[in-house]
């Protein structure tokens, strides 16, 4: 232990330790500090029930209703949903939130959104802490420099009944962004651009710090959206060391600490950033001068390209298993090889999802939409209740209404099609969210991940656009 | 449901084409895959479908990370083998019907078709809880006397998060 604790940590050794409660044969068992759940969670509580056991710590489970929820016509709460198994899902969720006393954000809440848009908002997502979330994307949180992991339904089970979590350590991945991003480059293109340098196995096994110049010039707005998507880059999850930005956007927060214990805290905080030559397993470095805008053109968010690029040959591709990946993808996205990407025509166009739905998305996006009028379907939903709220006090919906954007409630909506909201077959749509799976928006939709100014841009021209193009 | 839109048409009825509907095949305990294989996702439901068809073990060259836990904590056994054993393994049992491989969990071993033994490894508390059956939650109350003090020297020193609580 002496020696141990004068080798240099990084900001995930010094989490770790502090969250370690025992170890065994190189498993830790770690305490938690928030479990996050949304509806999806169903089977952990009936598990729970069946085994007769109590939620350990209700406080510190949050439980958001966000998949489920219509993001339309919300005047009735969820007696107004018409789908009786959305409904069923959510009236369930609310039982179960209710029943064990969760600190629980329904439809009907003023502060309802999706959970990784609303936990930071509100203060609860802190740095040094551990955070287990039943949802890939609890990665997001990250950004404020804590560990926060994407669990499934047997541990979601496990940390309700214990607040604790078994793991091995993960190695750490040191991602270095340096310089300064060229304008309308935002941070969704380099979390895109780098996924499709690094491949979606690229992180396996480790957790990603980013770090470097351009991620320490961004804002946690930014810092989320790309640690959102670190587990696209197969990683356990993505963190940036917590700084001014981060001590800033939580002061005055709900829950962050107050007076005397804020003082207490920040110093604590403070202490989080790995010290000076503490060493990582893995090393990469980008520069920011080399992102340009980008989007996905295949089924992998790992198949994407700077704006500029066309799709891509499979007969150019030497490894056969990428060749027939590349070549299967482009069936489904019903593409053809060498086609320019702006020559490709969308359907419609989603603003949203826990990767881009907070206010600086929102405000990127209406930059653009002021400039022309959708001539597609394009919807926008923000990420909270109260993004929504702050978005109407800034006049922003208006710019997206007048541009013929429709304007709706928070929730994940089209990013997961849960909640009703899908592609129809073969629909073709410029998506703000992480996943461009096979069915993800539908049955056979189509999509491509792009930033909420690209999104925009592919409204009002009806295509795929290099926003820098438009903007000239 | 497992594989669905891989095993089943648009109107809901098999695709004779897909191997898992193949009669042959309808049986099988093991999966043999190929890179990063159930990478991103952290639904449990992936290998709940699995387990249900009767899937025991998957082999491959990687694993995505959660899917791979998830596997750990619903008794299939996730077994990493290199890219060209795994390679091997599948042209073995596409090359005769009913050929079969072994998964040994107690000594870490597949057996291929021919009776050649490939070594992996399980995490030790991991293969104590697959062969004896014990699950998670029990495992841990077994820590109770050191979680507990653990958690009022948390409270403590961390007082901005408990209070009010
Ligand atoms: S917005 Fe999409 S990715 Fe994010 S939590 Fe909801 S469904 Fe998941």
């Amino acid at each position: 232990m002496a020696e141990n604790s004068r080798r240099p940590q990084t900001l995930v050794d010094k989490i770790w330790r502090r969250h370690q409660v025992t170890e065994v044969e190189g498993e830790r068992l770690l305490y938690v500090d928030y479990l996050f759940l949304h509806e999806g969670a169903r089977h952990a509580f009936d598990d729970l029930e069946a085994m007769g056991r109590a939620v350990y710590r209700p406080q510190q489970v949050i439980a958001c209703a966000d998949h489920y929820v219509p993001t339309r016509d919300r005047k009735l709460g969820v007696a107004g949903v018409r789908d009786p198994a959305v409904r069923g899902m959510l009236e369930r969720f609310d039982r179960n939130a209710r029943t064990h006393a969760l600190r629980y954000f329904g439809v009907d809440d003023p502060q309802q959104g999706i959970l990784h848009v609303v936990a930071p908002e509100r203060g609860i997502t802190q740095p040094g802490l551990i955070i287990a979330g039943a949802d890939s994307h609890t990665t997001t949180h990250g950004a404020f420099g804590c560990l926060a992991f994407g669990i499934g339904a047997s541990d979601a089970l496990h940390v309700l009944a214990t607040q604790a979590l078994w793991r091995r350590k993960p190695k750490l991945m040191r991602i270095a962004i340096d310089g300064a991003l060229h304008p309308h480059v935002s941070a969704k293109d380099v979390i895109l651009s780098l996924i499709a340098r690094i491949g979606v196995g690229g992180g396996i096994d480790h957790v990603i710090e980013f770090a470097g110049s351009a991620v320490r010039a961004m804002s946690m707005e930014q810092r989320m959206t790309i640690c959102n998507m670190s587990v696209e880059a197969g990683a356990q999850t993505g963190i940036v060391a917590p700084d001014d930005t981060t001590f800033a956007y939580l002061d005055g927060r709900p829950d962050a600490p107050g007076g005397a214990q804020w003082d207490q805290a920040l110093a604590y905080w403070r202490t989080l950033p790995s010290d000076a030559g503490a060493l990582c397993d893995t090393e990469h470095r980008l520069a920011a001068a080399d992102i340009a805008p980008t989007v996905s053109w295949g089924t992998s968010p790992e198949q994407a390209s700077s704006i500029d690029g066309t799709v891509p040959d499979p007969r150019a591709i030497a490894d056969p298993e990428k060749r027939q990946e590349v070549a299967a993808a482009l069936d489904y996205m019903g593409l053809t090889p060498g086609t320019p990407l702006t020559a490709i025509a969308v359907d419609r166009v989603f603003i949203g999802s826990c990767t881009n739905a907070r206010i600086e998305d929102l405000r990127a996006a209406a930059a653009v939409a002021a400039r022309g009028r959708a001539v597609v379907p394009t919807w926008v939903v923000p990420g909270s209740s109260a993004v929504k709220r702050q978005a109407e006090a800034e006049g922003i919906d208006r710019v997206f209404l007048q541009a013929g954007f429709e304007w709706h409630d928070a929730g994940c909506s089209l990013c997961t099609a849960l909640n009703g909201d899908l592609l129809a077959e073969h629909e073709r749509c410029a998506s703000t969210s992480n996943r461009n799976f096979r069915g993800r928006q539908g049955r056979n939709g189509r999509t491509h991940l792009l930033s909420p100014a690209m999104a925009a841009a592919a409204a009002i021209t009806g295509r795929l656009t290099d926003v820098r193009k438009l903007a000239m | 449901m497992l594989f669905h839109d891989l095993r089943f048409d648009a109107d809901g009825s098999q695709k004779g084409d897909f191997i898992l509907n193949r009669p042959r095949y309808r049986q099988a305990g093991i999966i043999v895959a190929e890179r990063n294989f159930g990478c991103g996702s952290s639904r449990e439901s992936a290998v709940y479908a699995l387990k249900t068809f009767g899937i025991r073990s998957i082999i491959a060259p990687s694993f995505g990370d959660i899917f791979f836990n998830n596997c750990l904590k619903n008794s299939v056994v996730p077994v990493v083998l290199d890219a060209d054993t795994c390679a091997a393994l599948r042209a073995e049992l596409h090359a005769r019907v009913g050929a079969e491989i072994t998964v040994d969990l107690e000594r870490q071993v597949v057996t291929d078709v021919a009776g050649k033994e490939h070594a992996f490894s399980i995490h030790p508390l991991r293969r104590r809880c697959l062969l004896n059956g014990l699950d998670d939650v029990s495992l841990t109350t077994e820590f109770l006397d050191v979680m507990q003090p653990f958690e009022a020297a948390y409270r403590r020193e961390f007082s901005w998060l408990s209070d009010g609580s």
